[in-house]
């Protein structure tokens, strides 16, 4: 038993909040904080003040009002009859498509460009810089205009489909390439065909749980089993199989020109593929940059020792390289998805629907309610935006080098 | 982001705070210019020249009540708007006035709460579709892919015909009026619809306009005219009646030309009356008696503002139509002055 007795804990004074460095930082950021919030609120009822004066109000019943607009893309079902608020959620789903195509296609052309710039091929790697450097000091407005323009340029209008010698014929028979977009096959599946869909879905789990298979094997026992080949015969030879035994029940809807256009199949408007590929060779050259400086991050050593060890080079990038690059590649990496989703608001420069067309655009011109139009815009920005850096952060633990 | 929000707002408390009371008048008067909203750019309607003077049919309503006003149709700040930015500009209080191609709607009047002093020119909405394709009226137009310049009344028009006429479209969104020409050239939509005006103006700019036709239906109505806040009637009375002074100006023959001579005395007392040598007419809207005088004398009257910005003799080549008087079957008529 010991007669010694904790120190009195000394009593908190109020003084101590400026005095002690323990507390001293808290105040200070407690008055900024109510400094901030003064700041807005005041510029907040200055606003409504102000609108009130003017005999406005802040309201959001104009979203369910009809928008009498009509829209070229829409995911869901649309109507001029249609809500705004219909409207706005139409425009953010083109905005989420293009910017979740533009965000793979920018990271298949980032990390091919950033490895190929590396390579000691002279030719290659300065293709890689000039590619890099070009798109990468341009506006990205100027590119979504210039690739728009060269395709309504170049491409041949419906028209030139038309007639007994037309100027202009389908690739394939089957896909149309017009000013106006390509116009592709659509499947059409009957009730059967779902069946060969199920199928190949299960094949690709399937191939998945092969591969996890091969790998536990390797870590095991050292054994190596082909991967590449097995794969791909589990993905694709029962759905064909099952495709031809149940007497091809999945047809194509192949585009047929009639009156003014193309109907039948799918379009992909000229609009979306411009912008599509501006973002994707804009941002793909920042991200090859991001992948070099990645891959030059990991020392040397590395790629010594797994060449001694025997590695093919191709494995030393993907088994060695890569891995540890990762963790330098993906934190840029989240910011140039936030600004694909950002810049995909230049759409309406080739008149693609997205967010800022709809919501930000139309609605905003029509109901004239420009401050509710904008502040709604901003939070449905934030939120896509705070969605994609939480799922990139995610993804960024899991690459984290492993701490032990 | 937090430092956008915070500018954003900023911004909006700024334009917000700028708004003015019910004093427009006596504000003009004391800053000695006018601010009035126009277009960025449209030939014949409003347009800065290389010297960067702007000129136009609307610009010459702003000159007409800057002179009427300040006594000097040059004192004139124009501000450039877009179709999204003009409602903002105007209800801040950044413009004293807007003439810039509006269409004079239910809600904008009731809902925005602005003011529409008289309508300047009555259009309405067309369709141009290049000859070859053999189209003669809009009702074959099923199926087609089409140009529409965003932001304006139009593609609310637009979806309605289609939609009463049980036929389908592809709209193609374009933000100006140059990108859809280039689009429309370029095959890359079928037709190209805005107001009729607007499609006569861009023809005009084509290499062969006579591969093109502009077809016979109009869809729509669409009064275009100055806007002014709501709440303040005082300065919508001087606005609406510099207006219908111009457009009594051609009624009553009163141009740039005879003005000086009319202005000794007429024998009819209508004339008199907007001249200012009888009546008190420009004390009760709050100005001096030659008021009219000078906002005539700055452009001209209704007649000759037309003919000389967008009128038959200019590349723009619109006739009078609707907008002729109405004692030649149009329907330009002022209310009169007494």
């Amino acid at each position: 038993m010991t007669t010694l007795s904790d120190p009195q804990g000394e009593s908190f004074r109020l003084s101590m909040l400026l005095n002690d460095t323990r507390y001293r930082s808290y105040t200070f950021q407690f008055i900024a904080l109510v400094c901030v919030a003064a700041l807005f609120a005041y510029l907040g009822s200055n606003l409504m003040a102000n609108l009130r004066a003017a005999g406005l109000s802040i309201s959001y019943d104009f979203l369910g009002d009809p928008s009498g607009y009509d829209i070229n893309q829409t995911m869901i079902a649309y109507t001029s009859q249609s809500s705004h608020l219909r409207a706005s959620i139409v425009g953010l789903l083109n905005t989420l498509l293009v910017s979740i195509l533009a965000c793979i296609t920018a990271t298949i052309i980032g990390v091919v460009a950033g490895v190929l710039r590396l390579s000691n091929n002279w030719l290659v790697s300065k293709l890689m810089a000039g590619y890099v450097e070009m798109f990468r000091n341009v506006p990205v407005l100027i590119w979504i205009i210039i690739i728009f323009t060269i395709m309504t340029a170049v491409a041949p209008s419906p028209s030139a489909f038309r007639g007994d010698d037309p100027d202009a014929s389908m690739v394939f028979g089957m896909i149309a390439f017009t000013n106006r977009g390509v116009y592709v096959p659509a499947p059409v599946f009957e009730p059967l065909g779902w069946v060969v869909l199920g199928v190949f879905l299960a094949s690709i789990v399937a191939s998945i749980l092969y591969r996890r298979h091969a790998r536990k094997k390797l870590f095991d026992e050292g054994v190596l089993l082909p991967t590449t080949w097995p794969t791909l015969a589990i993905v694709f030879v029962p759905a064909i199989l099952v495709f031809f035994v149940l007497g091809r029940p999945i047809t194509l809807d192949i585009p047929e020109l009639g009156g003014f256009n193309f109907s039948g199949g799918v379009t992909l408007l000229g609009s979306l593929i411009a912008l599509w590929f501006a973002l994707a060779i804009y941002t793909g050259a920042f991200i090859a940059e991001n992948v070099r400086a990645g891959i030059l991050s990991v020392s040397r050593g590395q790629t010594e020792a797994a060449a001694a060890l025997g590695l093919r080079p191709r494995r030393i990038m993907n088994l060695v390289v890569l891995p540890q690059a990762l963790r330098v590649i993906v934190p840029p990496l989240i910011s140039h998805y936030l600004n694909i989703t950002k810049n995909s608001s230049l759409a309406i420069a080739v008149g693609y629907m997205d967010l800022t067309g709809t919501l930000g655009g139309i609605t905003l011109n029509q109901t004239g309610r420009a401050i509710e139009t904008i502040l709604l815009l901003m939070l449905f920005y934030l939120a896509i935006s705070l969605t994609i850096s939480g799922l990139m952060n995610v993804y960024n633990n899991a690459v984290r080098l492993k701490e032990r | 982001m937090k430092t956008s929000v915070i500018l954003g707002t900023m911004t909006l408390a700024a334009m917000a705070a700028g708004a003015a009371g019910a004093q427009t008048l006596s504000d003009v008067q004391d800053r000695g210019t006018l601010n009035c909203g126009v277009t960025t750019g449209l030939v014949g309607f409003a347009a800065p020249d290389a010297n960067g003077d702007w000129s136009g049919f609307d610009v010459a309503v702003c000159r007409a009540v800057a002179a009427a006003v300040l006594e000097d149709p040059q004192s004139v700040e124009f501000v450039p708007t877009t179709g999204k930015t003009r409602f903002t500009a105007l209800s801040s209080g950044e413009i004293d006035m807007l003439a810039r191609n509006t269409t004079w709607t239910f809600t904008r009047d009731v809902d925005l709460k602005f003011e529409f002093a008289g309508i300047n020119y009555y259009d309405g909405q067309g369709f141009m579709i290049p000859k070859e394709l053999g189209v003669s009226s809009a009702r074959e137009l099923s199926g087609a892919t089409v140009c529409i310049q965003t932001g304006t009344t139009t593609e609310l028009n637009l979806a309605d015909y289609f939609r009463k006429n049980n036929m389908d479209y592809e709209p193609v969104p374009i933000e100006t009026n140059a990108e859809a020409q280039q689009q429309y050239i370029a095959g890359a939509c079928d037709v190209y619809t805005t107001d009729a005006s607007g499609l006569a103006a861009t023809r005009a700019a084509f290499e062969t306009p006579g591969d093109h036709v502009i077809l016979p239906e109009i869809i729509s109505k669409e009064p275009l005219g100055p806007l002014v806040r709501h709440g303040d009637n005082e300065w919508g009375d001087v606005v609406r009646w510099t207006l219908n002074a111009l457009i009594a100006a051609e009624e009553l023959g009163i141009t740039s030309a005879n003005i000086d001579e009319m202005k000794a005395g007429t024998e009819s007392p209508e004339i008199n009356r907007i001249l200012g040598t009888e009546g008190n007419l420009g004390e009760m809207l709050g100005l001096d008696a030659d008021w009219a005088y000078r906002a005539i004398k700055a452009n001209g009257n209704y007649g000759e503002i037309f003919a000389k910005n967008i009128g038959e003799s200019t590349p723009i080549g619109l006739a009078r139509g609707l907008n002729a008087q109405w004692t030649d079957g149009g329907l330009m008529y002022a209310p009169p002055f007494r």
